[in-house]
């Protein structure tokens, strides 16, 4: 049986997509999957002010204390610059077979690289990385696959080259985790 | 599927650690981390080889420099990437000067710790590749195969597969040339210790002195002319085979440091008090009478005894004339590709030269004539006339003029008039007699001709 995934908007996060996401990302994981609303995670303690960005790994463990159940997962999305001590920043983070992931739109905006904002490429993004991390949760590491979107990506032109599915290799290692065989929209 | 690769991080710090741990678990590394350069040298030791290695540079105890060296005293070809918090183009110039792969600075932008360690991965797999390539042309290269299917041979086969797999000595006995270093080579390919050395030594044609540094190594300075420490046969062979040709020919002495060895596998090197380990399998070979020589009391019983497990005999090419064409054929072909001749088969002639003849050199003279054959011979066929001025002389005495003497006067015969014809040469003259300068040597000391002055 697919457990629930839930889906977190945390303090300041409402883009105008945000309502359809879940049922949108139905398409590409399995499971059913609910917004948990009404989260009471404030921001500011994961400040770092020397780097002007927030701790993911505290983020993230701050959220795992937010699981409904304890076989469920949870997905937390914020708009906020993330960064993990050793690098300049990261798009999102998970647990590798874990229960919790994260993820930020700070940098899938095209305003961050100068652009003109574009919400429908900003939605696709999100749905993206949201997807890459679950994966992480279901055990998935990167796939040299560059269409597959376990496909690393570490600029957000690789992100947009990727789709929102997994290849067939990935999809085999979702279903084996899962133990179901949902039809699920493919990738790569 | 495709191998899970190791990747060791060394930062004192447990939030860097944790941090790329997970970077990396999630690129599908198998991980460990350690917090100082003890810990990753403990952790080296237990959990490695590793990939590559990301350490950091400023650490309390062994700083990130030391670490590098010390990890590629053990794995030179560790791919270590270093990482600090502190840019400074000194020590960055340092650590790449001493063999680091590439220098980050923390924090690291994403992208440039992915081509980083992609960087890296290529350079270890490049490294790996090319061992491997070496493996294959040594493979390629090295052992030649076993022909010949005569009962006999095959007989032979059979023991080489049976005795194989154990890790007993084999004691390969035959005429010179019958090709038992073959044998021993056939035994140490097909055995679990074929991805180490077999390391090769002619005991009969090296002075004991020598020997013994051949077989034990020697320390700087064990004698005059010993510059630097060497290390010996038994030593290189450690894990592998030791193969020891002409064993009934080592000295009463060496017989004794021998059997120390094989007893109990340690040794000093010559000059040294160091005991040195090495763990072998023993082949030996022979063309002596090894039961007679130990009657004579010139050969130890407990070294007869120790050596004389499992014992294959290699029957003379006379005994096995059946297996001539084929062997032939096998070295005009042979030949014909590595001097690019266009020489494809042996004339039917041609053929019942070779099969007439006695082949006292057995294997190794056979593959000689075809050999200086090739070297003559210039159409399709291989000729009788191609064939080197001996083997038809021979054939022709075998045919027409039944000779009554023995093998053995004929051969001091032979070897007398080919080491004249030498100017007395040692080496000309066994390469003209088809056989290694080892045997030569016996055999004059056995007729005791007086090389010509």
């Amino acid at each position: 049986m697919s457990r629930t995934i839930y889906v977190a908007f945390l303090e300041g996060f409402n883009p105008s997509w945000g309502e359809n996401l879940p049922a949108r990302l139905t398409e590409w994981v399995p499971g059913p999957i609910e917004p948990l609303s009404s989260l009471a995670l404030g921001m500011d303690p994961y400040y770092a002010p020397e780097r002007g960005q927030y701790n993911a790994t505290l983020v993230l463990a701050r959220l795992l204390r937010y699981l409904p159940e304890p076989q469920a997962k949870i997905v937390g999305l914020t708009n906020v610059d993330l960064f993990i001590p050793v690098l300049t920043f990261v798009f999102g983070q998970a647990q590798l077979e874990g229960p919790g992931a994260l993820v930020s739109t700070y940098r899938l905006r095209n305003e961050f690289y100068g652009l003109p904002p574009d919400a429908g490429l900003l939605r696709d993004r999100t749905i993206k990385e949201v997807v890459h991390e679950l994966g992480h949760t279901f055990g998935l590491v990167h796939c040299r696959d560059y269409e597959c979107v376990m496909h690393a990506s570490t600029y957000v032109e690789e992100i947009d080259l990727k789709g929102p599915g997994f290849c067939s290799a990935c999809r085999g290692g979702l279903h084996a985790a899962t133990g179901t065989n949902a039809t699920l929209g493919a990738g790569g | 599927m495709t191998k899970k690769r190791k990747i060791l991080i060394v930062d004192d710090e447990l939030s860097v650690r944790n941090s790329l741990r997970e970077w990396f678990l999630e690129d599908g590394f198998d991980v460990a981390t350690a917090e100082d350069g003890e810990s990753a040298l403990r952790e080296m030791h237990g959990a490695g080889p590793f990939d590559v290695f990301v350490i950091d540079l400023k650490m309390p105890g062994m700083d990130g420099i030391t670490l590098q060296k010390r990890v590629q005293e053990a794995d030179k070809d560790a791919a270590i990437i270093i990482l600090t918090a502190f840019a400074s183009v000194d020590t960055a110039v340092e650590a790449l000067k001493l063999g680091a792969f590439d220098y980050i600075t923390k924090p690291v932008d994403p992208d440039d710790l992915s081509n980083a360690v992609r960087n890296a991965l290529r350079q270890r797999e490049l490294s790996e590749e090319n061992i491997r390539l070496r493996d294959k042309v040594r493979e390629m290269v090295l052992p030649s195969p076993i022909i010949g299917e005569s009962s006999k041979m095959r007989g032979v086969m059979g023991l080489i597969d049976a005795v194989a797999e154990t890790d007993a000595t084999v004691v390969i006995r035959g005429e010179s040339g019958t090709g038992k270093e073959l044998i021993a080579r056939a035994i140490h390919a097909r055995s679990p210790r074929r991805f180490f050395p077999i390391v090769a030594v002619n005991c009969g044609s090296i002075p004991e002195t020598l020997l013994q540094s051949e077989l034990f190594g020697h320390e700087k300075g064990a004698f005059t002319g010993a510059q630097y420490r060497r290390k010996g046969k038994i030593e290189l062979a450690n894990g592998g085979t030791l193969f020891l040709d002409e064993i009934g020919d080592i000295t009463p002495q060496m017989q004794i440091d021998l059997l120390r060895v094989l007893e109990s596998k340690r040794f000093t090197r010559l000059g040294g008090t160091q005991e040195v380990t090495s763990d072998f399998r023993l082949v030996c070979a022979t063309n002596q009478d090894l039961e007679k020589l130990v009657e004579e009391g010139s050969f130890r019983e407990d070294l007869y005894y120790r050596v004389n497990v499992f014992t294959i005999d290699v029957p003379p090419l006379r005994e096995r004339a059946e297996d001539i064409p084929l062997l032939a054929r096998f070295f005009v072909e042979k030949y014909a590709r590595s001097m690019s001749k266009p020489v494809k088969a042996i004339s039917p002639a041609a053929e019942s030269v070779l099969a007439e003849y006695e082949w006292p050199g057995n294997v190794r003279e056979l593959e000689n004539a075809i050999e200086r054959a090739l070297v003559i011979g210039c159409g399709e066929l291989l000729e009788p006339g191609d064939l080197p001025l001996r083997v038809e002389r021979r054939a022709e005495e075998r045919a027409g003029r039944p000779s009554r003497s023995s093998l053995a006067s004929l051969e001091e015969r032979h070897i007398q008039r080919v080491l004249e014809e030498c100017g007395g040469n040692i080496t000309r003259a066994a390469s003209a007699l088809g056989i290694d300068r080892g045997t030569l040597y016996n055999k004059l000391k056995r007729y005791g001709i007086e090389r010509p002055a």
